[in-house]
């Protein structure tokens, strides 16, 4: 069975082009129904407005909460994303036709990753500057932006392969955040601070150690990700 | 059903003795620090099952790494032992650190990165155990029962740098030098001796434990197979 699926893997350049295929397909699903965005964005919007009552968000406290804030409602509406895109593949057996295209497995996980980083990248860019107007507080720096991208790649780099495993579970409603949130505090941590320096307009070499540990840990993850994950989608 | 093996009798027996010595040793024979007092003698059980713990953790990922490469369940009954008597272990020094932290620090709890990463880690597992919870098929249970743990041990360490980018005052007894740390101690002889004894002792009753929960496992998973052909 093993030799089979060697000898029918196609050839390398077809691996982008199944990754692209995947993302295509979940990017123009989304485009069609906007759940699981307008689920996301909202849900974003609402933790915002909580944390606003529950922090007391004056101007003082807002400086040094903000990363904190920012991170937590990324995470909070990651999640969300997360368990419904894989859910939708379970619902309806789509992830069965998935898993049987003559495709390398790992590109359904890339292609699911790239899928849910952009939703997680869109919901991001309308959160910013909402909060920039609602705050007062500029958050369109170069360096902040970098850091929302290298956590958000690994968080949902984790997510994913997490998300996978959970949607094939009794409880799947509410495995995800149990399993991923202990495994990618490492990110959370790393991405606040870093995030609070650019913010506080710190030196670049007070930074550096934050920036580089999401670095390792993203493509330590993904790595792992991509040599597990066929054992989690195995049937 | 297979009797219990004479040598797993023999070292049950022995870890009780060890336990009964090691306690002797730590609670009267260690002679009492001059600063911290009584409360210090916590310190020696606190290494002894922090130490075990840690390295059931590794031990568990290991075995992640071996299981999916084989696919043999035998693996996986190893890792399941070896991740349920690392986590009693680690909430047990959680728990006699803490009772050490509050006259020594004065406080229960602080958010310094040994007891935070310790506090994910113990959460790391405890999800570990509720994704099992939520699986039948054993083989599946297995495969990502592996695959979390792996993540799990990775992530562990990583959060421990990660923390490090904030302060620490968490004492390292043993070869560290850091001068925020609050209650650290030079340690005479006598408590050497103790000291030694613990990891010794724990080490035992670990084995012992892994090697008792690791037969269990075997009677579960023929209990499962005979219900199996009793409903078929």
């Amino acid at each position: 069975m093993a030799e089979q699926r060697t000898n029918s893997r196609p050839p390398k350049g077809n691996f982008i082009k199944a990754v692209s295929a995947v993302v295509w397909k979940d990017l123009q699903a989304e485009f069609r129904s906007r759940e699981l965005f307008s689920a996301m964005l909202v849900f974003s919007l609402l933790i915002i407005l909580i944390f606003n009552f529950a922090l007391e968000l004056d101007v003082k406290t807002r400086q040094s909460v903000t990363a904190g804030v920012l991170w937590a409602t990324f995470a909070f509406a990651g999640t969300l994303g997360l368990n419904r895109s894989m859910a939708i593949e379970k619902d309806r057996g789509c992830l069965d036709g998935l898993l049987l295209a003559p495709v390398d497995r790992s590109a359904s996980y890339f292609g699911k990753v790239i899928s849910n980083l952009a939703f997680m990248l869109i919901v991001e860019i309308i959160v910013l500057p909402v909060y920039s107007v609602l705050y007062n507080i500029n958050l369109f720096q170069p360096g902040l932006l970098l850091v929302i991208l290298l956590g958000s790649i690994g968080y949902v780099g984790v997510g994913t392969l997490l998300a996978a495993m959970s949607v094939q579970t009794r409880t799947r409603d509410i495995l995800l955040p149990i399993l991923l949130f202990p495994v990618v505090i490492p990110v959370l941590l790393a991405a606040v601070k870093a995030s609070t320096g650019y913010l506080e307009g710190l030196e670049f070499s007070e930074i550096l150690s934050p920036l580089s540990l999401l670095i390792a840990y993203d493509v330590i993850f993904i790595a792992v990700a991509f040599m597990v994950f066929d054992s989690v989608v195995e049937e | 059903m297979q009797a219990k093996p004479v040598t797993l009798k023999i070292l049950d027996v022995f870890s009780i003795i060890t336990l009964a010595v090691s306690a002797y040793l730590a609670l009267v024979f260690a002679p009492t620090e001059l600063v911290m007092g009584d409360v210090q003698r916590v310190f020696y059980f606190h290494i002894g099952t922090a130490w075990t713990a840690l390295l059931g953790f590794i031990l568990a990922a290991v075995l992640s790494v071996i299981y999916l490469v084989s696919k043999d369940l035998k693996w996986d009954r190893l890792q399941v032992a070896a991740i349920e008597v690392s986590l009693v272990f680690f909430f047990i020094t959680i728990v006699l650190g803490s009772i050490w932290a509050r006259p020594a620090w004065n406080t229960w709890w602080t958010w310094d990165p040994r007891l935070t990463t310790a506090a994910v880690t113990e959460l790391i597992y405890i999800a570990y155990f509720m994704l099992r919870q939520g699986l039948d098929d054993p083989e599946r249970r297995a495969r990502f029962g592996a695959v979390y743990a792996l993540i799990g041990g990775l992530s562990a360490p990583i959060t421990f740098f990660a923390i490090r980018l904030y302060r620490t005052i968490h004492p390292v007894v043993i070869g560290g030098n850091n001068p925020e740390a609050e209650g650290g101690f030079a340690m005479s002889a006598d408590m050497r001796v103790a000291f030694f004894f613990a990891l010794f002792a724990f080490t035992i009753i670990f084995i012992d434990l892994f090697w008792n929960r690791v037969r269990l496992g075997a009677l579960e998973n023929k209990v499962e197979q005979l219900k199996l052909k009793v409903t078929m």
